[in-house]
């Protein structure tokens, strides 16, 4: 019954998860049994890639919950992917005890350059591995409950709340990069050696990692799954194509805005603290504007409002992204916008739209009664252009 | 500009269940505190409303009354405030004058959409307005009358009982062919029956339309005031109409909005010949 609900009525998202599985059963194989002199060998540097990769579709999965079904454009999820990337940075420092360039077992390297006595209260409780991974899902949480109480309550909506949400990961950017915040300034946390007592640039390592964002992946994507086809995922829907009739109907749109909006954030906390381990850093960078309103542009070009389009829409653009800056990086940008263009005006639905054209018809009939609340057809909406 | 607009007009003033948002999660009231007494007869108390919009006055002092299970039309040349008086009995707009009582205990103005609609005042707006992605079938399971906060909507589905409900609907509405279609592709007509039976999935003991008969045909709009007469008796219904035909065909008393206040009220007879009507709106 669950697992009709969850796969059989989504031909994409399954063919998309079971590539994803696939990949996770090969790749490991291919790096770890195969020797390095065989031309199937898979470096290492492939593997990380992939499994950055992973955690991005992670991030565009919780922008496409938010974008593609509630229709909240959040221009900063990249912030709470970063406060993820950070909650696992400083348990990764916690790591480094007196192996860093100065030695001192209390107080990682910066600290020390800083000439900083103690170690900042609010880095204690990191070096246990439990209480950075509660961190991880509790401050991006925290944060986007907070903030978006004090929006949704405001009924602050489309271009208003992208723009703010612009504002708040611009504010933390500017907040992270100094020295008097304690999280490394302008470098960042960095030099990373242990996680859970494993040397992190291990090979075994990385692929464990790797492992580790394909499994969060494919359970964010079931979850994903269970809500949008719960009622609560149609209320959302609804809230979508017509905020103000859902309000009639005797919801109440900003709790639910809230939960979706909170739920999505701690997925991007997740994606952030599965990608610093296999990056080797978080630095403030990672907040930047540009950062969230990239991640959009995947959603828009895999195919918003169907979950599996945002999968797609990560991988094929970071992988071209990864051609572009290796063969020719200054045009990068130029391709990211042409993309973002070409997108919106000839494929509203991204990519998967290409692929489903004919869908459509074959699912507008089915009249089995038990199919009726596991049924769900969207349409997305044409990309940014169309937000109010 | 948008956000200031709002901050003035939509603003709910008091919504005593969203500042415990965190309680709001999986506990959420149905109904209002107090039963419905509508032991006067009246179901609906409208008093002394005036709203104005950066100085002009939407409503002005208005009075009105209405039946439990009556019938009654609003007219009213443009601009009479026939919309704006829905939105402040449905919460929508706060007024800056008056008091708007549901029975003779509960004030409506303390509440907020959401409440307003759970407890029992249903609002089908001038643009037929539908959810559009979802099927037929689906837009009447979300109006349907049921814990609506949103743990329950994320782990429980409807009951028989209320799928059986459902049902019903689409008999009366005439849509149970097209459970399974996309509410985006009915026609306009339908579309207006569907927002009707999304309203009557809410169980409502007041129905607010607003001009349900807009862009119909002939045989739709004959259609739709059956159903309209079908509903009165069960529902208090209040009727926001321009097509004088069709008002003369359901009404059985007759409101004339002008200016934000009202005019006269009475028989559709009583009120053609009334030579002040006849002066603002029928002699036009």
């Amino acid at each position: 019954m669950l697992t009709k609900r969850l796969l059989l009525n989504d031909r994409g998202g399954a063919i998309v998860l079971a590539l994803i599985a696939l990949m996770l059963v090969v790749v490991p194989i291919l790096n770890l049994a195969v020797p390095a002199s065989s031309p199937l060998h898979l470096s290492t540097f492939t593997v990380t890639l992939l499994g950055k990769f992973l955690c991005y579709a992670l991030l565009a999965l919780s922008v496409d919950l938010i974008w593609g079904y509630c229709g909240i454009l959040s221009l900063g999820q990249g912030a709470f992917f970063s406060l993820g990337g950070y909650a696992m940075g400083l348990y990764l420092m916690r790591q480094i005890g007196a192996r860093g360039q100065y030695g001192n077992p209390e107080l990682p390297d910066f600290m020390v350059f800083l000439n900083w006595e103690h170690l900042p209260w609010y880095w204690h409780g990191f070096d246990s591995f439990g209480f950075a991974m509660l961190m991880v899902v509790l401050i991006p949480g925290l944060l986007a409950f907070v903030f978006g109480w004090l929006a949704f309550r405001s009924r602050v909506t489309g271009v208003y709340f992208s723009i703010i949400t612009q504002a708040l990961t611009y504010a933390l950017m500017l907040a992270f990069f100094r020295n008097e915040m304690g999280f490394g300034g302008n470098n960042g946390l960095t030099d990373f050696k242990d996680i859970l007592g494993f040397p992190i640039a291990a090979d075994a390592t990385r692929i464990a990692l790797f492992l580790s964002s394909g499994i969060a992946l494919l359970l964010a994507y079931l979850t994903c799954r269970y809500i949008v086809t719960s009622r609560f995922g149609r209320v959302v829907i609804s809230i979508r194509d017509a905020e103000s009739r859902t309000r009639f109907c005797g919801y109440k749109v900003e709790s639910y805005k809230l939960w979706i909006f909170v739920f999505s954030s701690v997925l991007a906390g997740i994606a952030g603290a599965l990608y610093v381990p296999q990056v080797g850093i978080i630095n403030p960078g990672e907040f930047s504007p540009l950062n969230s309103i990239e991640l959009v542009v995947w959603v828009a070009t895999g195919g918003r409002g169907t979950l599996y389009g945002a999968i797609v829409g990560a991988f094929t653009v970071n992988y071209g992204k990864t051609l572009f800056t290796s063969y020719s990086p200054e045009t990068w940008l130029f391709a990211l916008g042409a993309l973002f263009v070409v997108v919106t005006l000839v494929l509203p639905k991204g990519l998967v739209g290409l692929l489903g054209r004919n869908k459509k018809s074959e699912s507008a009939h089915e009249p089995l009664e038990s199919h009726a609340e596991e049924k769900i057809e969207v349409t997305p909406h044409t990309a940014l252009a169309e937000e109010k | 500009m948008n956000i200031l607009t709002h901050a003035k007009h939509a603003l709910p003033v008091k919504d005593p269940d969203f500042s415990n948002a965190l309680s709001g999660f999986g506990k959420d009231v149905d109904n209002f505190g107090a039963p419905l007494d509508t032991s006067k007869r009246n179901i609906l108390y409208v008093e002394g409303i005036t709203v104005s919009f950066d100085g002009f006055r939407a409503l002005n002092n208005l009075n009105l009354y209405i039946e439990e299970g009556e019938l009654r039309c609003i007219i009213g040349p443009n601009g009479a405030g026939k919309t704006t008086m829905m939105d402040v009995i449905t919460g929508k707009t706060k007024p800056d004058e008056g008091s708007v009582y549901f029975g003779r205990q509960i004030n409506l103005l303390e509440l907020s959409e959401h409440q307003i609609a759970r407890g029992g005042i249903g609002r089908k707006f001038q643009k037929p307005t539908i959810f559009e992605a979802l099927t037929v079938y689906e837009n009447l399971e979300l109006a349907t009358a049921s814990n609506k906060a949103v743990w329950w909507t994320l782990t429980k589905t409807l009951t028989g009982e209320q799928k059986c409900r459902i049902d019903e609907v689409l008999v009366q509405i005439g849509l149970k062919e097209l459970r399974y279609k996309n509410a985006g592709s009915l026609s306009h007509g339908q579309k207006q029956w569907l927002e009707i039976g999304m309203l009557l999935m809410q169980s409502p003991r007041v129905l607010l339309v607003d001009e349900p008969v807009a862009g119909m045909t002939g045989e739709e709009t004959e259609k739709t005031a059956e159903l309209l007469l079908s509903l009165a008796g069960k529902h208090s219904v209040i009727v926001v109409e321009h097509d004088m035909k069709f008002v003369r065909s359901i009404a059985r008393k007759v409101t004339v909005l002008h200016q934000g206040s009202v005019l006269t009220e009475g028989t559709m007879d009583q009120v053609q010949n009334d030579p002040k009507v006849i002066e603002v709106y029928l002699g036009e």
